[in-house]
């Protein structure tokens, strides 16, 4: 039964009452050990699929030598990074040095405390779990910090710089664009979002999703806004001075905070583990790639935003767009607290495309010279 | 509050992945702002010139491969002229054509990798480059197919080609052409209306018409800023008087006039290939020339437009069987003279973009 079904050995587990005195513990060490488990092998399961998926964009096989369909090319990238050298720069912060790939994993490891990869199915149901969420993403930028100050050089320097710059920007529409959402659900915890969506907040949610999508592609440095780790500028940023295991983990960190991403917009805007026939579980994975799909689709596609263009991008077209979305959805939720859904999805739907036009209309980016 | 700042001094290059070669460049910033630029050359240099003194006009030829080898057959075509012109060799008719149709498909290939590496710097995950690549390499299969080679052809000699071109060429050509067109565009449509390109190439890195003079760049660089001169019209060398295209000439100088100029380009050599193959005639493609000749004593400069611009060989005859000057104008060496003008005030991203919009070949700079 339990081979047959681990959704439902899961249920029960859940079910059953913590009676005895170390019961809390047991929950809180099964599941850390079990989620880290998981979120290792999704992360080995993303790189894949990325490096996979980019190569059927660029008209290339992608890795293919490694077990089938290279299935195992995350597992050799490992081996062969572990044996690396570890490498300190002769005049880099030794401690600071050694200290900054820890300051990035853990908080993007922390994140999934709150995930429910299913119903009642996560660590630690905060009541307040968004809010802890987006505290907790934004430690990360303190360790890229570290990095690019310890390495002693001048490219991990600007990068740590850029993205200083980039991520503390782009928290703000990030948190103003998930207000609306807990605005509708009426609740801060992740699993009370995901059951108030009798229908995906992506309908009801249109621009608040965009922002949301747009603002967390510039929080992880994903392209077009990988300004952190632009290689043909930077050859690859804050980590360049890194090698072997702390290299490991800024590269895994990187995939945990995609991972993160594509999880919380899952639960925020497209109703979590939900889904007719399927087991939850599956449906939360399904949503979860499809969204990550999504982001290195865009990563294949399009060419870098400059940093100015990029800091242009959050101020005066996010920020104003996601007070906007704020604003209206406060008037819908007072106003028309029992109006049907049916109703409000092409409204809201028709309000962001106008709201979109607006702005691609009289936003523009470019420019940029200094007199010198 | 004034915070206190001062200039940061970052070397890109030699090895950097967007220098294109070992190409350096010494950048002194304000924050992101470039204020002084440095340029450093000479990686690569190899002594060509000198090289060439040594050696018989003959053998020169293997050595013009290894200027800008991503324009090889160009560089074969104008040294070749040159020595034409000094020894006065006369040339078959189909090996005319032939040369005329190498140089264009080379000037396809060169432009491919030329647009696939800008749009890389600006930032497009190698997208862009991956399928340039891919037309590209049906050209160097072309290549393959005339003279076993895919780099270093080696394949004009002097007083014609070195090979008549096989029977399964002609149609292969004839496929490859009637696609092209479709595929430039293709990329137009993907590339050339994108909000991000457009943000990041329209007003950048412009070089004004009279600099562009000035500095006497050539090639879509000086194009691209207004000037309408093609060595292809103005000083018609070979046949190409015979042929119908356009000089596209952009209108700012920007680094997108750079990169419009060069799909327009293509665009009009695909143009000269069908003209060309309906044209072709039969007959020798080698006149008889001896291995060694001693040409009259004198000089002669035999330039031609190259992909990257105006490619001379000047060569000065002492009656021997070795040029006793060789000299070559390597058009990218002369366009990269504007980088400092074309970048000071630009972000360090722009920068990368204005250098990759240029589009050099560090082999012919330092030679």
């Amino acid at each position: 039964m339990i081979i047959s079904n681990p959704s439902l050995s899961l249920e029960r587990y859940l079910q059953t009452p913590l009676e005895w005195a170390g019961g809390f513990w047991a929950h809180w060490g099964v599941f850390a050990v079990g989620i880290v488990a998981v979120v290792l092998i999704l992360v080995m399961a993303f790189i894949w699929f990325e490096r996979r998926g980019l190569g059927r964009f660029q008209i290339r096989p992608g890795p293919n030598r490694c077990g089938p369909f290279g299935i195992l090319q995350p597992i050799a990238d490992a081996i062969k990074i572990l044996l690396k050298e570890d490498i300190v720069p002769a005049k880099g912060d030794k401690w600071v040095h050694w200290l900054a790939p820890v300051v990035v994993f853990v908080p993007a490891l922390m994140i999934f405390a709150v995930i429910p990869f299913q119903d009642k199915a996560v660590l630690a149901d905060l009541n307040i779990g968004i809010l802890y969420v987006v505290a907790i993403s934004s430690v990360s930028v303190v360790g890229v910090f570290m990095a690019g100050w310890s390495s002693n050089n001048k490219f991990s320097l600007i990068g740590a710089m850029r993205s200083i710059a980039q991520v503390v920007s782009y928290e703000i529409p990030l948190g103003l664009a998930i207000i609306g959402v807990v605005m509708m659900a009426g609740s801060l915890s992740m699993n009370e979002i995901v059951n108030a969506q009798t229908i995906p907040f992506i309908l009801l949610q249109p621009l608040g999703f965009l922002i949301y999508f747009l603002a967390a592609l510039a929080e992880i440095n994903r392209c077009p806004f990988d300004l952190l780790e632009a290689e043909q500028e930077l050859t690859t940023g804050f980590n360049v001075e890194y090698s072997g295991m702390k290299f490991a983990l800024f590269y895994l960190a990187e995939y945990v905070e995609v991972l993160a991403v594509s999880a919380i917009i899952t639960i925020l805007f497209l109703g979590g583990w939900k889904g007719p026939l399927l087991p939850p579980f599956l449906w939360f994975l399904i949503k979860v790639f499809g969204v990550f799909f999504l982001i290195f689709w865009v990563r294949s596609t399009i060419p870098r935003l400059r940093i100015d263009q990029v800091m242009a991008f959050a101020w005066k077209c996010l920020l104003p767009l996601a007070l906007l979305n704020l604003f209206i959805t406060g008037i819908q939720v007072i106003v028309w607290p029992e109006a049907l859904p049916w109703v409000m999805i092409p409204i809201n739907i028709a309000i962001m495309v106008i709201l979109v036009l607006l702005w691609s209309k009289f936003f523009r980016l470019g420019g940029g010279r200094v007199e010198v | 509050m004034a915070l206190k700042t001062e200039p940061f001094v970052i070397n890109i290059g030699p090895q950097h992945p967007s220098t294109h070669g070992v190409f350096r460049m010494r950048l002194t910033l304000d924050g992101e702002v470039v204020i002084d630029l440095e340029p450093v050359i000479g990686y690569l240099h190899r002594g060509i010139e000198k090289l060439a003194e040594g050696r018989t006009y003959t053998q020169n030829i293997p050595f013009t491969d290894r200027l800008d080898y991503l324009a090889s057959m160009s560089n074969n075509l104008a040294y070749v002229l040159a020595v034409e012109k000094l020894a006065g060799i006369s040339v078959p008719e189909r090996a005319e054509y032939l040369r005329v149709i190498m140089a264009e498909l080379q000037r396809i290939a060169s432009h491919l990798v030329g647009v696939g590496c800008f749009l890389n710097d600006c930032g497009a995950f190698f997208t862009p480059l991956l399928y340039m690549i891919r037309e590209r390499e049906k050209i160097l299969d072309l290549f393959d197919m005339v003279c076993g080679q895919r780099l270093t052809y080696n394949y004009m000699r002097i007083g014609g080609v070195s090979h008549d071109i096989p029977d399964e060429f002609l149609p292969a050509l004839d496929k490859f052409v009637r696609e092209m067109s479709g595929f430039i565009d293709e990329y137009d449509q993907l590339l050339a209306k994108n909000e991000i390109l457009l943000a990041r190439t329209k007003g950048v890195g412009i070089l004004p018409k009279e600099l562009a003079i000035n500095i006497s760049a050539s090639g879509p660089v000086l194009r691209s800023s207004g000037v309408k001169w093609d060595i292809r019209k103005a000083d018609p060398y070979s046949i190409y008087d015979r042929f119908e295209f356009e000089i596209p000439t952009g209108s700012v100088g920007d680094a997108y006039d750079r990169y419009w100029v060069r799909v327009q380009e293509m665009r009009q050599s695909v143009r000269i290939i069908q003209q060309a193959m309906e044209q072709l005639p039969s007959g020798e493609v080698l006149s008889e020339v001896p291995h060694l000749f001693h040409p009259p004593v004198g000089e002669a400069y035999g330039h031609i437009e190259a992909p990257k611009g105006e490619l001379g060989f000047y060569l000065v005859s002492d009656n021997s069987i070795a040029p006793y000057r060789f000299h070559i104008r390597a058009p990218s060496l002369i366009n990269l003279t504007a980088l400092r003008d074309m970048i000071i005030g630009w972000k360090l991203a722009d920068a990368i973009i204005v250098f990759g919009s240029i589009d050099i070949c560090l082999a012919e700079v330092d030679r």
